[in-house]
């Protein structure tokens, strides 16, 4: 997030995309409940009628996958009507002429057509985003999970800057991070391209510096994304993975895929808590302690690096994943040791001087937000405050491309999948509790009313549902939530996984898959479901 | 009235209704137009329904208006209609047996009839009717040639006070909400009239109701209001009927809805049938209600009519209040203020009930004596049994002695007295009734209608109930009264609300007045009026007893015992204190003590 | 309106207020202590209670200061003693409707009216009476509801709506009877995000995983939710090595609301299915794949697996890690680092991912690191 939880109260408009927030992030949707409450108005856009409709002022139910038409259309709206911030575009953008004639063809009428959301909708909206004083862009991966996710993300940066929505407080292009430690894991450099801190492994002056912070000489050949090797491994190309604390066989898209891919590996070794689905498959299977059972620090969405505590110990032998690495690595004959973990947090402040100024000390209460370059910096609440880091910001313009997978007369309807409140992720952690097993005992596909009468099922029944990777056994759950055509699947639940039907097609740019789009088709099942769930959901 | 007409009033009240009023009504109807009297008698003679004129026990009511000379009928029946029609009107000659007495003369005579005045005269189904009496001429006054504050001065110098029981200054309360400067304000009539013994409202508003919705608007204009609510307990069904009638007659003749009165005004006001919880009578738990929650009091930080409905402002008046808006500009502040005392204007209506001779609802000007409302206009007590006391302002009020008998009715006065204004209920006790059995009587019911909020009210309310429970049914204690006491005041300092500060009254006030009789319900375990059941011994005067056998005969825990022609006597261990006994025996030979 | 502040006076200290605060907040300035078992500075004045009273100067009754606002030149006094008197009687109004289950309640120790109680000395209670008694249970899975322990301070209810937007309570019947209650009385099916129990000033809501795993003498840790970004602060309250209870304090970023998931599923920690010593695989996996159906459709969940011996070994540490390191080697040494990759976790903490990255780059010798920040 560019800006902090706190500000969320203080916008007097929110645009939240594909985010269903009050479910995946629920404290965050307390700040955004609270801003309507104070008069905010919010715009949820969403293909699903997500519980945060109930708070909004404006719900654009737009067809899965349209994001980057309807996002230029609103952009056109803006420009045409003069609403867009001309002073800060001037002063502190470069490029806009050329995103200004790209968006000449998105009209409201064209992105009546493609994204389904009306003309009126579309022009009320670019003028509220527009005209208010302190408008903030939520998104999670409703907006990243598609074969144009980095579009998308460059579409609603565009549309930020151009309203000088960026680099206030209360404003600002704010992803919420999906799992308590994305955050840091990328700050961390556990991405291919980059080492800690966004840093190029392809620039020699880094490779050079990372050379003699580590004392050794490293690769300078950019590294595979994880659907990449995935992809290599099932291709035969790719020899040995090591995996701590993921589940790919159920988070992953394809199962079958990722599955055969492991197989094809000659070595796995994986590190975890519990016996996942993956870990099954592996010829080592190393057992780590969990988040209670250690020191450290997690960053959150809004850039907060805060302690982690050790309150127990391990069972077992189980021992921290700090340990375990360190001692792998010393019998590969390169030493990583360290008196105490907090070495580890700041050689990574010296790796990355945006947690320079930071020791656990410091993060006693609270924590700090990054960047916190110096031992005296406060943190930063809010990115971009009064300039730009390093060079002025460019318009990205981008053009709509449809998803790579659209439905057909075979499949005729898009799946959509994601997170409930009670679950969380592939299950390991969350299944494992009596109660939540209670109120969330499986998995269930939501469909339309009027898809549910076209197909002739009935709540509670089993469906099948299959895509051409794949097909599950589903309990149908009748429900206005999704768009008529679409379903929703959570992927939480392996008996009924999401991931079986899930496509591998990728944004080219971030290599991330499209989780949100493919195309499906229902078939009712003779044997009748048992209605397991207790809940209703409209 | 014009002269040479025949008009027959029915009243039409709920009382009536359910005395057969709508048979009778149509009895004279179909006489009227039965088809061999000449169609220039027709023409001249017609039966109106008329609202409730108070008397109700005694209804049906029926007034029959020769030429302007009224005779009044009293329990008339539809079968009596013919012979009223044929010998009086017809005739000429009333029906001398049927024609109210002089209990009922003296009854109507001794009330002064302001906000009643409409009240088994007009038709309040009719809109034109109601016009005929100049309705609507003071609100289309007040919106064509009146300012704002000229009638909020004019409501302030009228010294009209809230009927609801508080009898805070209404025009104090609509200038409060005039001075907020916000677009959007309301009004609302409170027809909620929680008090179970109190009818005003009920009567008011099923009997006249354009003038409660007259009040509303002059209301509305007087503070700017452009949406009124009609908050009405859902259980008093004819006056939500007629509510709604009148006020789809008044958007019909463009009365309410947009640009009333050419004033460029708009008003909408809408009927709110509620539930009808005791509480609502508390000005904040009417707004929760209204506002779709559940019916709980907030605390004050601010004024409802500065801070009420969505946090709007909110002018809350009852509906005897708004009903005597009309004549106050019609009449004159002055007029108004002239009929009642120095600090409060106006008449107030009270449901007299319990043992008078004439109990119903009546009007009295501010000022009046309780001695008055009792003996001149009730008849004084039943069978002229000795007078014990008035329980005044409904369950939440305070019960007065006999010494209070001179005190006036109006705030400051009864406040003096030990009670309240309240809901104007007033329920005349005699030598009969237990003192302690009528608190625990009102407690019984303040108790349960607690809303729950505060701890005071909620527990301390039951606890109190339970320690007059014990009393009455021999467990008292040593130190209960002062307990009572005790429990009573810190109720009334430490609640939330209205309700709360005031529901111990019944408790408090006979405690202070009759102390010696909660005493001898402690200390000698008897009821002096022979009420509380468990108090009671019933036994065989020797003397007196014929050894007849009737008690033994109806006794149902066979407690009897005797031979035939010998005095019998009474197991006090199987005694259930049924009274049975006593009521049947001829020959006065059961003692009750 | 000019100045925004009024300046007031209480026991006798001069204080400084904002306009539209009460005189509750103006004595908490002061840290003057006024009792309140309903006050909740979040959440909209209630007026329940009825234990802060105070005096002001001028007016005949008492008010209650949470829901009074400061005035200009006001003189309050918070405590004398016909203000102890109306407040302990109010206590003990609230006890005369209280279960005497301090023994076993979940709260004991941690009850603000049991510490009311014990401030004034109440043990003979003037006030007897009928009690409310609710022999029927909410059987929810999450919160466990003893109404019978509720005092009517409104927390719970305003909480749900006011902040939570939820909604899920709300009083029901009249007089003492006054209950706390799902709509028609069923059992409770909301999000379980659990602020109602955080903020019940007595045993009334509990977590029901809570149940005899102690009541006090808690080491408390303070540490980070594991779950989705939001980076939630939560208190670990730990007796001897178990996890007893979770909660938030006010001082964090999350304010101290949590959601279900961070509040109460921490069953997982200490599960029996906890992975204790390190295996090696001794037999191929079973091909469960090669078909299109969805080889785990019959399993009920995921959560069950346990490793099964006839597929692993288990090891020592030694061993595992010096086969591990074994292994990796052989492959490098054969077909270069680039066919070796690792996958992180967003599960794990800075320091672990700062590690792997550090070991996959270095030992390994490869880019070839990533995590699921795109799942």
């Amino acid at each position: 997030m560019t800006n902090s939880y706190e500000e969320i109260k203080d916008n007097d408009v929110l645009l939240v995309i594909g985010s269903n927030t009050t479910e995946t992030h629920p404290i965050i949707g307390l700040e955004m409940k609270k801003a309507v409450r104070r008069g905010a108005k919010l715009i949820v856009i969403d293909p699903r009628k997500i519980e945060l409709v109930k708070w909004s002022h404006d719900h654009l139910q737009l067809k899965p996958g349209t994001d980057v038409a309807l996002l230029n259309c609103i952009m056109n709206v803006i420009i045409q009507e003069n609403l867009a911030d001309k002073a800060y575009i001037d002063e502190r953008t470069q490029g806009f002429p050329a995103l200004a004639r790209s968006m000449e063809r998105y009209t409201p009428e064209y992105g009546e057509e493609v994204t389904g959301v009306s003309r009126e909708n579309i022009i009320s909206t670019a003028r509220l985003y527009a005209r208010a004083s302190r408008a903030g862009i939520y998104y999670t991966m409703g907006v990243t999970q598609h074969t144009h996710g980095t579009d998308n993300v460059f579409a609603i940066a565009n549309l930020a800057l151009m309203t000088g929505n960026l680099g206030r407080r209360s404003t600002g292009v704010n992803p919420l991070r999906g799992q308590n430690n994305v955050q840091g894991c990328t700050d961390m450099g556990c991405v291919p391209p980059f080492f800690p801190g966004y840093q190029s492994v392809a620039s020699p002056e880094v490779k050079a510096r990372f050379e003699r912070l580590w004392r050794t000489t490293l690769s300078s050949s950019p590294g595979l994304t994880a659907t990449e090797m995935i992809d290599a491994a099932a291709g035969g190309n790719f020899r040995a993975l090591y995996i701590k604390g993921e589940n790919p066989v159920v988070s992953d898209p394809d199962m079958q895929h990722t599955v055969r891919a492991l197989q094809s590996l000659d070595f796995l070794v994986v590190q975890d808590i519990f016996m996942t689905e993956t870990a099954l498959m592996a010829d080592v299977v190393l057992p780590a302690a969990c988040f209670a059972e250690k020191e450290g620090t997690f960053t959150n969405s809004e850039r907060r690096v805060q302690r982690v505590r050790k309150a127990v110990d391990p069972p077992g032998e189980a021992r921290e994943d700090s340990w375990i690495i360190a001692r792998l690595s010393s019998s590969m004959g390169y030493d990583i040791s360290y008196d105490r973990i907090e070495d580890v947090f700041r050689e990574a402040g010296k790796a990355w001087p945006a947690l320079g100024g930071m020791d656990y000390h410091r993060l006693e209460h609270k924590g700090l937000q990054w960047p916190c370059p110096t031992r005296d910096h406060p943190g930063t609440p809010y990115l971009f405050k009064g300039a730009f880091p390093k060079r002025i910001p460019a318009f990205t313009p981008v053009d709509y491309r449809p998803s790579e997978e659209l439905p057909d007369s075979e499949y005729p309807m898009i799946l959509n999948t994601g997170r409930e409140l009670f679950n969380y992720h592939t299950g390991t952690m969350t299944r494992r509790n009596k109660a939540v097993n209670l109120v969330s005992p499986g998995g269930y596909v939501e469909i339309h009313p009027a898809d549910a009468r076209e197909i002739d099922i009935e709540n509670g029944r089993m469906v099948r549902v299959s895509s051409r990777r794949g097909s599950i056994k589903v309990q149908v759950r009748i429900s206005s939530r999704p768009l008529q055509g679409t379903v929703f699947i959570p992927f939480h639940f392996i008996e009924a996984a999401a991931n079986m039907l899930t496509n591998t097609a990728v944004d080219p740019i971030a290599g991330i898959p499209e989780l949100k789009v493919c195309a499906v088709k229902l078939e009712s099942m003779e044997t009748t479901g048992v209605l397991k769930s207790r809940r209703s959901h409209d | 009235m014009d002269n040479n007409s025949v008009v027959i009033k029915v009243c039409s009240g709920t009382g009536s209704i359910s005395a057969g009023g709508a048979e009778v009504l149509h009895a004279f109807r179909e006489l009227v137009l039965s088809s061999d009297l000449e169609a220039s008698f027709q023409d001249r003679c017609r039966a109106d329904k008329v609202g409730c004129r108070g008397f109700c026990a005694r209804d049906v009511l029926v007034d029959v208006v020769i030429d302007g000379e009224k005779t009044t009928y009293e329990r008339v029946k539809s079968d009596m209609v013919p012979r009223i029609f044929e010998e009086h009107i017809l005739g000429g000659s009333p029906v001398q047996e049927w024609t109210a007495d002089e209990l009922h003369q003296s009854f109507q005579d001794n009330q002064k009839k302001v906000v009643l005045a409409h009240c088994g005269e007009i038709d309040p189904e009719d809109l034109d009717a109601y016009l005929n009496v100049k309705g609507y001429e003071a609100a289309r006054n007040a919106f064509n040639d009146m300012q704002p504050v000229e009638i909020i001065e004019k409501i302030k110098r009228s010294k009209l006070r809230g009927r609801g029981g508080a009898g805070f200054s209404t025009g104090h309360k609509w200038e409060f909400a005039y001075k907020v400067d916000e677009k959007e304000k309301y009004v609302v009539c409170n027809g909620n009239e929680s008090d179970p013994g109190a009818f005003a409202d009920r009567c008011i508003m099923e009997g006249d109701p354009h003038a409660v919705i007259e009040g509303m608007m002059i209301c509305a204009r007087a503070i700017g209001a452009g949406k009124g609510y009609i908050y009405i307990r859902d259980g008093y069904s004819l006056a939500v009927k007629r509510l709604r009638l009148a006020l789809k007659q008044c958007h019909e003749r463009g009365f309410l809805g947009k640009n009333i009165f050419e004033s460029g005004q708009d008003l909408d006001i809408r009927l709110y049938p509620a539930p009808g919880a005791f509480i609502c009578g508390e000005a904040t738990a009417l707004v929760q209600s209204i506002e779709g929650k559940r019916a709980m009091p907030t605390p004050r930080l601010t004024r409802t009519s500065e801070n009420g409905i969505r946090g709007k402002p909110t002018v809350i008046n009852n509906a005897e209040t708004l009903a005597n808006v009309p004549k106050i500009l019609r009449n004159g502040a002055s007029w108004f203020a002239g009929l009642g005392t120095d600090t409060s204007g106006g008449t107030k209506v009270f449901s007299l009930t319990g043992k008078v001779k004439s109990n119903g609802l009546v009007e009295v000007p501010m000022g009046a004596t309780l001695r008055d409302v009792v003996y001149k206009v009730g008849g004084g007590i039943d069978q002229d049994r000795a007078f014990k006391g008035i329980q005044l302002g409904g369950p939440t009020g305070g019960c007065v002695p006999e010494s209070c008998l001179d005190s006036r009715v109006d705030y400051e006065s009864l406040a003096v007295a030990g009670t309240i204004m309240g809901s104007g209920g007033m329920v005349v006790l005699d030598e009969t009734n237990c003192i302690v059995d009528t608190a625990k009587f009102f407690l019984d019911i303040t108790q349960a209608e607690s809303c729950g909020k505060c701890t005071p009210c909620r527990i301390g309310m039951r606890r109190m109930y339970e320690i007059l429970e014990r009393i009455t049914s021999g467990n008292g204690r040593d130190g209960d009264v002062e307990l009572l006491e005790d429990l009573g005041s810190h109720i009334r300092t430490t609640s939330l609300c209205g309700f709360g500060m005031t529901a111990p009254n019944p408790v408090l006030s006979t405690v202070r007045f009759f102390r010696d009789e909660y005493n001898i319900h402690i200390r000698d375990r008897k009821c002096p009026a022979l009420v509380c059941k468990s108090l009671l011994t019933f036994s065989c005067i020797e003397e007196t007893c014929t050894g007849c056998g009737m008690c033994k005969r109806v006794c149902p825990a066979d407690a009897i015992r005797g031979t035939r022609k010998k005095p019998h006597f009474i197991d006090q261990e199987l005694c259930v204190k049924c009274g049975s006994c006593f009521d049947s025996c001829k020959f006065g030979a059961i003692l009750k003590e | 309106m000019g100045s925004s502040k009024v300046t007031l006076n209480i026991d006798g200290k001069e204080v400084i207020a904002e306009k539209n605060s009460t005189i509750l907040d103006a004595a908490r300035k002061l840290e003057i202590t006024i009792p309140s078992l309903c006050h909740n500075p979040d959440l909209v004045p209630f007026g329940g209670c009825r234990l802060c009273l105070v005096e002001v100067a001028g007016t005949s009754r008492p008010v209650a200061s949470c829901a009074a606002l400061v005035q200009e030149g006001m003189r309050v006094k918070s405590s004398t003693n016909y203000l102890e008197r109306l407040r302990r009687t109010n206590v003990e109004l609230l006890l005369s409707d209280h279960p005497n289950d301090c023994m076993l309640c979940e709260r004991a120790g941690n009850c603000k009216l049991q510490e009311l109680a014990y401030y004034y000395g109440i043990r003979e209670n003037r006030f007897e009476g009928i009690r409310r008694e609710y022999p029927e249970q909410d059987n929810n899975p999450f919160i466990r509801r003893e109404m019978e322990k509720c005092i009517m301070c409104g927390q719970c209810v305003r909480i749900c709506d006011e902040i939570q937007g939820v909604g899920a309570i709300d009083f029901a019947y009249k007089g003492l009877w006054t209950k706390v209650s799902p709509p028609f009385e069923k059992d409770l099916d909301c999000e379980f995000c659990g602020q109602c129990v955080a903020v019940c000033p007595t045993g009334a809501l509990t977590g029901r995983m809570w149940a005899s795993k102690g009541r006090q003498k808690f080491r408390e840790v303070e540490t980070v939710c594991p779950y989705c970004g939001c980076g939630c602060n939560i208190t670990l309250a730990v007796k001897k090595n178990e996890i007893a209870r979770v909660y938030s304090k006010k001082d964090t970023v999350n304010q101290g609301m949590l959601c279900v998931k961070g509040r109460f599923a921490y069953d997982f920690v200490h599960s029996q299915d906890r992975l204790t010593r390190p295996l090696i695989r001794i037999n191929p996996a079973k091909d469960l794949y090669l078909h299109q159906e969805n080889p785990y459709a019959d399993s009920s969940s995921s959560a069950g697996f346990k490793p099964d011996p006839a597929q692993f070994r288990e090891a020592s540490w030694e061993e595992a890690l010096d086969y591990t390191a074994l292994r990796l080697k052989e492959i490098k040494d054969r077909h270069g680092p680039d066919v070796i990759g690792g996958l992180a976790s967003a599960r794990c903490t800075n320091e672990d991912n700062y590690l792997f990255q550090k070991f996959m780059r270095m030992a390994v010798g490869t880019n070839n690191v990533d995590h699921c920040a795109r799942y």
